[in-house]
């Protein structure tokens, strides 16, 4: 992990209405870690992550990110094709359901090669040997290349589409529940996948899982969050074996040993 | 061997822990509140090895996982030299003490705790890997390791949470050593081995020591702590209630 | 178009009616309708319409979409589409941008997949000559106007020359996303990966770019844009040509253009460059190697021939070819 904070975000609150979607988050990401957001159900933390990755306005706060030339800049007051342009080249987001990050009716190959399509490359070939590069990296057959995400098995199109989500080199990816909805030996594969691939390639991850098992495996520090606060947040090895909150303690006590 | 007396004045201190105190507050127990130490201070040396001891439930597991980091301590200092200044464990910043760990600060704990599906070759070679070193020399480092301390090689390849209790211990060992760390956290490394890798490791220890490498160990193995370690700190010393030594 | 707006012009401009144009409006003129019903006699039946069927408001509607359109080539404009008395998917679009552009002065060409003959060529020009009653050609230079379906004609066109296409659905990148809110987005930002997606699925499947029509092209380096579904061998044509090219959706409410001489780029990988195609074969009536070939089933037995789908280019050159071989034999 290098020690250079990329991400920066202060006071940053949402509201929908008198309804508090989170508010008052506080918290610096380096490069290449890995921060996981915890918390049960309407805690927050997936209306934190839609504002942290510039889906939803937030009500209030600051958001600054380090780019890959070094400068800060201010999320907040980005233009939209400032922003999107960012959200397919240093930033990436991989969805709970694969069906959200996905073309379901376009070929393995094409949904990866769409990312490096979306920022100029022109050549089929280079395209083509990339994307099935990239299968490889994420373990899905090369015989696969040109089939659909319909034809593939929910593990598999959880790891296609981390592999389009990496297919142009993002520093900064956002991860929702990406392990969410899978059997348990598949989970498993994908969290070793998801590690390695993480470090191979020094990515910081902001992800938000609500089992604790996978913040542990995967994340060097967490943030538990209850009614759109953040509760307590430290190491994650530490918030998990000796957590300090009310909260944090229930929470940790309500799983199965992890 | 003896009590604490102290670190060896001819070597220079690598841990040092001051005025160290816990309690656990169990919110959803009616806030219970259990105290666990207080004022618990030690040095440890470069090359020594100090024993904690003390009856079970003394605190010598919190006590050691104090200094790992993975509990917090209310009150004093860990402080670990690290690179050419100090580190404060019980006060720094997540990033801070990961990166003691990753450097520094190693630790074998009684329980192998691995994402399932990695071979025990990448388990036992990642701390290596993570520090940057290349990874088939990290790999050469991994099976050196893992054949010193007999697990068979037809075993490398798979996971290790397959494995029997002492072969996940050995596994654990290999994994902690494979980096040479300055200091050295071991809760009960010889537990559950058979004599002739118990000698192995022991071996182990002893060469980290000469190589200036500060111990602080659990042995529930008298023998085995014994021969290892130069001094013993009584953890039940720090109990709540009473003065520490 | 100056004339068109004084609509008192329209009628006295054509050729027949005695029918005063004070006469032709009000009740009285329903009346008449009525009255005349199953009569064979056109001109009186359209003196009810306003020259080329729509009135001047819509027209000035239309063409200022059309002005738009042009100031920003391949965008689609978009406009208030008009029922028109035909169904959707029959030209709709088409029609109101060639009523949009007809003055009486033109000469009018209508093409259905290059023919002039057939029913919703024929369909079409009936209905301006009955509600413009502009001169109606099937002469390529001869024409002002052009509205096709589905080709551009071989014949060069010129600067004095305005193509309108039927378009049916302008959006090129409506199968891949289907959300306009997101397309729009897509071209106000030019971000045309997903363009290139589709392209990349036609050589993963079929080993080249099998899309045949309604190629995508990219107009004036900004805008990708479908330039209906003219066969991709027409695209070139697209680039840099001396006319007005129209494009107009009236079902989707868009018009869109590519004034002349502009740069129309059609899309494709470095190693896949775009290919219009080629015939191996000759057309089977004329002998041209150089024009957009049909296919014609000519019995039950398989057999088949091909032939330009540009009736005028086709039986001109045999015409040409007949005269000539007339003259020869004169001449022995």
């Amino acid at each position: 992990m290098s020690q250079e904070v990329i991400l920066r975000v202060e006071e940053l609150t949402k509201l929908y209405g008198a309804r508090v979607g989170c508010r008052n988050v506080s918290f610096e990401l380096c490069g290449a870690e890995v921060l996981a957001v915890v918390g049960e159900s309407g805690s927050g933390k997936s209306t934190l992550l839609n504002c942290l990755s510039g889906q939803l306005p937030p009500s209030g706060g600051s958001l600054s990110y380090r780019g890959a030339n070094g400068h800060w800049r201010d999320v907040l007051a980005l233009s939209e094709p400032e922003r999107r342009l960012l959200s397919r080249t240093e930033w990436a987001f991989v969805h709970q359901d694969p069906r959200d990050g996905l073309r379901m009716t376009v070929s393995a190959g094409g949904n990866v090669g769409e990312r490096m399509m979306a920022v100029g490359a022109r050549h089929y070939g280079t395209i083509r040997s990339t994307a099935a590069d990239w299968l490889r990296q994420v373990e899905i057959p090369q015989d696969r290349l040109d089939d659909r995400p319909t034809a593939f098995s929910g593990g598999m199109r959880q790891r296609l589409q981390i592999a389009r989500a990496l297919a142009t080199n993002p520093r900064l990816v956002f991860m929702d529940e990406p392990t969410g909805g899978l059997d348990v030996s598949v989970q498993a594969r994908l969290l070793d996948l998801i590690r390695t691939l993480v470090n191979q390639f020094e990515l910081s991850v902001i992800l938000v899982t609500h089992d604790l098992a996978v913040a542990r495996l995967l994340a060097h520090r967490m943030m538990v969050m209850k009614d759109g606060h953040v509760v307590e947040s430290g190491l994650t090895d530490q918030v998990l074996d000796d957590p300090q909150h009310p909260y944090s303690q229930l929470l940790v006590s309500s799983i199965l040993q992890t | 061997m003896s009590m604490d007396q102290g670190p060896r004045n001819d070597r220079p201190p690598l841990i040092e822990v001051e005025g160290l105190g816990k309690t656990f507050t169990l919110y959803n127990q009616n806030d219970a509140v259990i105290p666990v130490m207080q004022n618990a201070s030690l040095r440890v040396a470069a090359g020594e090895a100090v024993a904690l001891t003390g009856e079970s439930g003394a605190g010598k597991s919190s006590l050691m996982r104090m200094l790992y980091g993975n509990y917090r301590a209310q009150t004093g200092s860990i402080r670990i030299r690290h690179r050419e200044h100090w580190g404060d464990v019980a006060s720094a910043e997540p990033h801070a003490i990961l990166d003691l760990r990753r450097e520094t600060l190693g630790y074998v704990s009684q329980f192998l705790r691995v994402i399932p599906r990695v071979s025990t070759l990448d388990v036992v070679s990642e701390p290596l890997v993570r520090l940057g070193v290349e990874p088939t020399a990290a790999q050469e480092k991994a099976r050196e390791l893992l054949t010193r301390l007999r697990i068979p090689q037809t075993l490398w390849p798979l996971s290790p949470l397959t494995f029997s209790g002492g072969e996940q211990q050995r596994v654990n060992i290999a994994r902690g050593f494979a980096h040479r760390f300055p200091c050295l956290l071991l809760d009960e490394p010889t537990a559950s081995l058979d004599k002739l890798n118990r000698e192995t490791v022991l071996d182990m220890i002893e060469e980290a020591k000469a190589d200036g490498v500060a111990v602080i160990g659990i042995f529930h193995d008298a023998e085995a702590r014994r021969r290892v370690c130069d001094r013993e700190i009584d953890v039940s010393s720090f109990a709540v209630g009473r003065t520490a030594a | 178009m100056s004339a068109v707006d004084d609509p008192t012009d329209l009628t006295l401009g054509s050729e027949g009616s005695d029918a005063s144009v004070a006469e032709a409006k009000g009740d009285e003129q329903i009346a008449d309708l009525s009255s005349d019903a199953g009569d064979d006699r056109i001109d009186e039946t359209i003196d009810g319409y306003n020259f080329a069927y729509l009135d001047e408001n819509t027209k000035r509607m239309i063409r200022r979409a059309i002005l738009k359109a042009v100031a920003i080539p391949g965008y689609q404009t978009p406009f208030a589409s008009r029922e028109m008395p035909m169904p959707y998917g029959w030209g709709t679009g088409g029609v109101q941008v060639t009523a949009a552009c007809l003055t009486p002065g033109d000469t009018l060409k209508v093409i259905d997949q290059g023919a002039d003959d057939t029913t919703n060529a024929v369909s079409i020009r009936q209905f301006f000559e009955k509600t413009a009653r502009v001169d109606t050609t099937t002469r390529t230079e001869d024409a002002t106007v052009i509205q096709t379906r589905h080709r551009i004609p071989e014949k060069a066109l010129t600067e004095d020359q305005i193509i309108v296409y039927q378009v049916p659905i302008p959006e090129p990148l409506r199968y891949l996303e289907p959300r306009e809110t997101e397309t729009r987005k897509m071209h106000a930002l030019e971000e045309y990966g997903l363009m290139h997606v589709k392209l990349y699925e036609d050589i993963s499947r079929h080993g080249h770019i099998a899309t045949t029509y309604a190629y995508p092209v990219m107009v004036e380096d900004r805008y990708v844009t479908d330039p209906s579904p003219i066969p991709k061998f027409d695209n070139p044509k697209l680039s840099n040509s001396p006319a007005l090219q129209l494009f107009g959706a009236g079902r989707e409410q868009r018009i869109y253009a590519i004034p002349p001489y502009t740069k129309v780029k059609s899309l494709d990988f470095e190693d896949y460059p775009f290919d219009p195609g080629q015939w191996p074969q000759a057309c089977a009536l004329c002998g041209a190697e150089d024009s957009y070939l049909d296919e014609i089933i000519t019995d039950d037995a398989g057999g088949r021939m091909f032939v330009c789908s540009d009736t005028d280019f086709c039986s001109r050159r045999r015409a040409e070819q007949d005269a000539a071989a007339t003259s020869e034999e004169g001449e022995q």
